[in-house]
């Protein structure tokens, strides 16, 4: 990589985690936003969500009498990994600084970083419902990681490398290729893996308040002040991230191929339409579907790791 | 075969066997009724396909019929049954429906392992998509064996038929006509006379579960 592009490289990944950072909060307070339309009240408007982190910045944060160094470090380490996956997942341009970086293995493998860590905090605190919550999150976490790497896998195949930013540009080259039926399919299963991961309906309620039925809520239950603000952010951002990595590796267009400023800019437009638009019909989604038995999610996972299979299968059968 | 056309027929293919697979999923025995009349339309749109590509007449008139058959009749016949039987789900079939749907993905897997020496024998893009029609039969086999419904034990029963359609037309693109048209009367023979016997199970026992029928009994 000759000196301008590593430079241009480098502004494209600051851009990409500061329009993350900024983003996600705004995405949430969108998505509320558009549920709570949908279902005739009038909503808090799409800043609440930014609001609320800027107050709980200023807190203090509490900890629990006897946990360890895991409930301090699980804020910290799940906003470094997902800091790290804005950086160099493909958001807005395929050319990043570091090659190699966002290999499909490693970002599943950071992601799922992040997600353990907040399970130990939980477990760490010794109430009953952090560790109901941990069990709960681990258990769909074993069901969707499969699923997740198989249906990037799928994608894999037909470019022949397991690197993100080679499938995005592979996609771009040949676009006839999103109708194959693999992608189809491996696009269903990622979306049923990109809401058990980020615990939206109908897998786990975002917006409960009844502690019997809260995954992800349950685990960060101790928390306060500082530290609820950054898992709470890092929480958006991984929505984001996921949502983003979706929408560039099943509809890729605008996506910088260059680090020329127009096709940048153009780029960080496109991501941001993408990404607001997924969360839009993602929201109006949750309206219409009430939150599944606990013990029929297995059975949702399932069928996606299924669909996830029947991708890669197609890859192989359907050329 | 142009490139549009294997385009097409790959979705298609992925459609069908689609279908096939969330037959397994769903519980609601109206929605695997629809699920059916929509593969049974795939499989019509595979037959015009294969006819546009081979210009042939006979693929046509096959298509039409196809359609009128999965896609308009037997849905129509399932639906009577259905509204006559009152039972709405499939409450408990023999496999839960997460096991089901792993093992779909096994047979899936199945199916393209033994339909690779057939493929070997002439590579073309319809003999590739071979492994679709023979997961679609092992999918039908295994309703059969795991659905305790009379109205489940159909609907396998058809999917092993669409099964065994798909993989003619992507063999051998198509039967002679004759024997389609054989084929699609046995076909809708079979469906009506297990209408006729469900019926007659429901007057006997108030259900449709075939484990009734395991035992003698008087009266």
């Amino acid at each position: 990589m000759s000196g301008p592009e590593l430079v241009g490289a480098v502004v494209a990944s600051i851009a990409q985690v500061a329009l993350v950072v900024v983003g996600a909060p705004f995405l949430t307070g969108l998505m509320r936003q558009v549920r709570a339309r949908m279902e005739g009240r009038v909503g808090p408007g799409v800043r609440q969500p930014a609001r609320d982190l800027r107050k709980l910045l200023n807190k203090e944060a509490m900890r629990p009498e006897g946990s360890s160094v895991f409930f301090v470090a699980a804020p910290v380490v799940l906003m470094a990994t997902t800091l790290l996956l804005a950086a160099v997942i493909p958001f807005i341009s395929t050319v990043l600084p570091i090659p190699g970086a966002d290999d499909l293995f490693a970002v599943v493998a950071v992601l799922m970083l992040g997600t353990v860590s907040l399970t130990l905090a939980a477990l760490d605190t010794g109430t009953a419902f952090g560790g109901m919550g941990a069990s709960r999150e681990v258990t769909i976490l074993a069901l969707a990681e499969p699923t997740i790497l198989l249906a990037i896998f799928a994608l894999s195949v037909r470019v022949g490398s397991s690197d993100l930013t080679d499938i995005v540009e592979g996609t771009l080259a040949s676009p006839t290729q999103v109708l194959l039926p693999a992608s189809l399919l491996a696009a269903v299963a990622f979306v049923v893996v990109i809401i058990a991961e980020t615990g939206r309906l109908p897998v786990d309620n975002p917006s409960t308040h009844l502690e019997l039925t809260m995954i992800h809520e349950a685990m960060a239950l101790e928390y306060s002040g500082r530290d609820l603000a950054m898992v709470e952010l890092a929480s958006a951002m991984r929505l984001t991230i996921l949502l983003g990595l979706g929408v560039n590796l099943f509809l890729p267009w605008g996506v910088a191929t260059s680090v020329a400023v127009l096709p940048m800019l153009l780029g960080i437009g496109a991501v941001v339409v993408k990404v607001a638009a997924a969360a839009a019909l993602l929201a109006a989604f949750e309206v219409f579907v009430a939150k599944l038995r606990i013990f029929r999610v297995p059975e949702l996972l399932a069928g996606s790791f299924l669909f996830a299979l029947l991708a890669v299968s197609a890859s192989f059968f359907l050329r | 075969m142009n490139a549009t056309m294997n385009h097409g027929l790959d979705l298609l293919c992925g459609g069908i066997l689609l279908t096939g697979v969330l037959v397994l999923w769903r519980r609601e025995l109206a929605a695997i009724v629809r699920l059916l009349a929509l593969q049974g339309v795939l499989i019509a749109g595979l037959a015009a396909l294969l006819g546009a590509a081979e210009g042939s007449a006979e693929l046509y008139l096959a298509a039409v019929g196809v359609l009128a058959l999965k896609a308009v009749v037997l849905p129509l016949v399932l639906r009577r049954v259905l509204a006559d039987s009152g039972e709405a789900r499939e409450t408990e079939p023999l496999v839960n429906v997460t096991a089901s749907l792993l093992a779909a993905a096994l047979l899936t897997l199945l199916a393209y392992v033994v339909s690779q020496p057939l493929v070997a024998l002439a590579p073309s893009a319809a003999t590739r998509a071979l492994p679709v029609g023979v997961a679609v039969v092992l999918l039908g086999f295994f309703v059969l064996v795991t659905r305790r419904r009379a109205l489940s034990q159909v609907v396998g029963f058809l999917l092993l038929d669409n099964g065994i359609t798909t993989t003619a037309f992507l063999a051998t693109s198509g039967l002679p006509l004759v024997v389609e048209l054989g084929v699609s009367l046995d076909v809708l023979l079979v469906v009506l006379v297990l209408q006729i016997v469900a019926a007659r199970m429901r007057l006997t026992f108030g259900g449709t579960d075939l484990d009734e029928l395991s035992e003698l009994r008087d009266s």
